[in-house]
């Protein structure tokens, strides 16, 4: 528990704690404010947005599907939620001087090469897969592993263990294991 | 703006700055941790989950707030989960910490994050395929752990507690 801090992170156990005091704020001020507790998630608000989006294309087929229909194409807590997830981290940045711009991550450049073309095909359908793979979950690393680990759904132990597991097993084929 | 929405941002804010200040946000911490070298992102995540747990069912049980567990349907999250990693691993980002990325400079997580959006789409057209397929196999419903094994979600909290604990020791010990 020494280093990595020195750029002026904080321990990630105490950050990590501060969350989860978050969690139980947010789930009570919810719960009095807005009559229904709502809990941390992100994951939804893609389904929104990309509903708002095409919502300019073809409003139609927008209102005729059963998906965008369930899930309500509308700016509700959440996709403000995620909005201040960008403001957060940018004032957080900029409070230790860490923000830096980065076109391609270190570890793929290891193994791709420092194109952004080849970063920006593997990330766009990098994120389809993960999106749908999500929404089909019905949740992601904050909804299942936050918010769901935290009330001990079943269902997030078990989307938990899947999303490390193919995680581990996609990156070290991926990737593969450099020496620590 | 409504109240609704001022308390998502706020709430998001928060949010976004202990997930930067954690260090979470990056490609490398993400990838580091399915690599087994650096398990910074769980660190951080195992901690909120110890606090919040607790206080969750604190006030849950106290009729305060109500849990929003989410459905065990076997094909869901068993294969969403599965698409769900394999995705994460490429793109080195989740959902929420795409976002976050783009804040800290992280830029080429928009390329993520206009993949996400794509995938949000495709799925809501395939939406009625899934449901008569995978979504159909089996569900179990919103289920708890504590509910399925017939035990007060206290031993569950204590049983998690030493688990985690043990798992923190273990991480500092190998330097992870």
């Amino acid at each position: 528990m020494k280093r990595r801090f020195d750029d002026g992170g904080w321990s990630p156990y105490l950050a990590g704690a501060l969350v989860g005091l978050l969690a139980i704020a947010s789930a009570y001020a919810t719960t009095q404010w807005l009559g229904k507790t709502k809990y941390l998630g992100a994951s939804t608000t893609f389904v929104r947005a990309a509903g708002v989006i095409e919502q300019t294309a073809d409003p139609e087929r927008v209102a005729a599907n059963a998906y965008f229909a369930k899930t309500k194409v509308k700016i509700d807590w959440q996709f403000m939620l995620v909005l201040g997830i960008f403001i957060g981290s940018l004032a957080s940045a900029a409070s230790d001087k860490s923000y830096k711009l980065e076109a391609v991550p270190p570890i793929w450049e290891d193994r791709f090469g420092p194109s952004v073309t080849k970063r920006a095909i593997g990330a766009f359908f990098g994120g389809i897969v993960a999106m749908m793979g999500a929404r089909m979950a019905s949740g992601c690393p904050s909804g299942h592993g936050l918010s769901g680990m935290m009330q001990l759904s079943v269902s997030a132990f078990v989307a938990l263990a899947m999303f490390f597991g193919f995680g581990m097993l996609v990156a070290a084929v991926v990737y593969g294991r450099r020496a620590g | 703006m409504s109240t609704e929405q001022w308390m998502g941002l706020v709430t998001g804010i928060l949010f976004g700055f202990l997930l930067q200040k954690g260090r979470v946000l990056r490609f490398e911490k993400q990838v580091g941790a399915m690599l087994i070298q650096d398990m910074t992102i769980l660190k951080f995540m195992l901690s909120a989950i110890l606090v919040g747990m607790v206080g969750i069912h604190l006030l849950a049980g106290a009729g305060i707030i109500t849990y929003g567990h989410k459905a065990m349907n076997l094909g869901a999250v068993l294969v969403g989960g599965g698409l769900f990693g394999i995705g994460w691993a490429i793109m080195g980002f989740c959902p929420g910490t795409s976002v976050g990325a783009l804040g800290e400079g992280r830029w080429h997580a928009v390329f993520g994050i206009l993949g996400m959006l794509a995938g949000a789409a495709i799925y809501a057209e395939l939406f009625p395929f899934f449901q008569s397929t995978v979504l159909a196999w089996k569900d179990f419903g919103k289920i708890a752990l504590p509910g399925a094994l017939g035990i007060s979600p206290w031993i569950v909290i204590a049983v998690f507690w030493a688990l985690t604990l043990g798992l923190f020791v273990w991480f500092e010990k190998n330097d992870l």
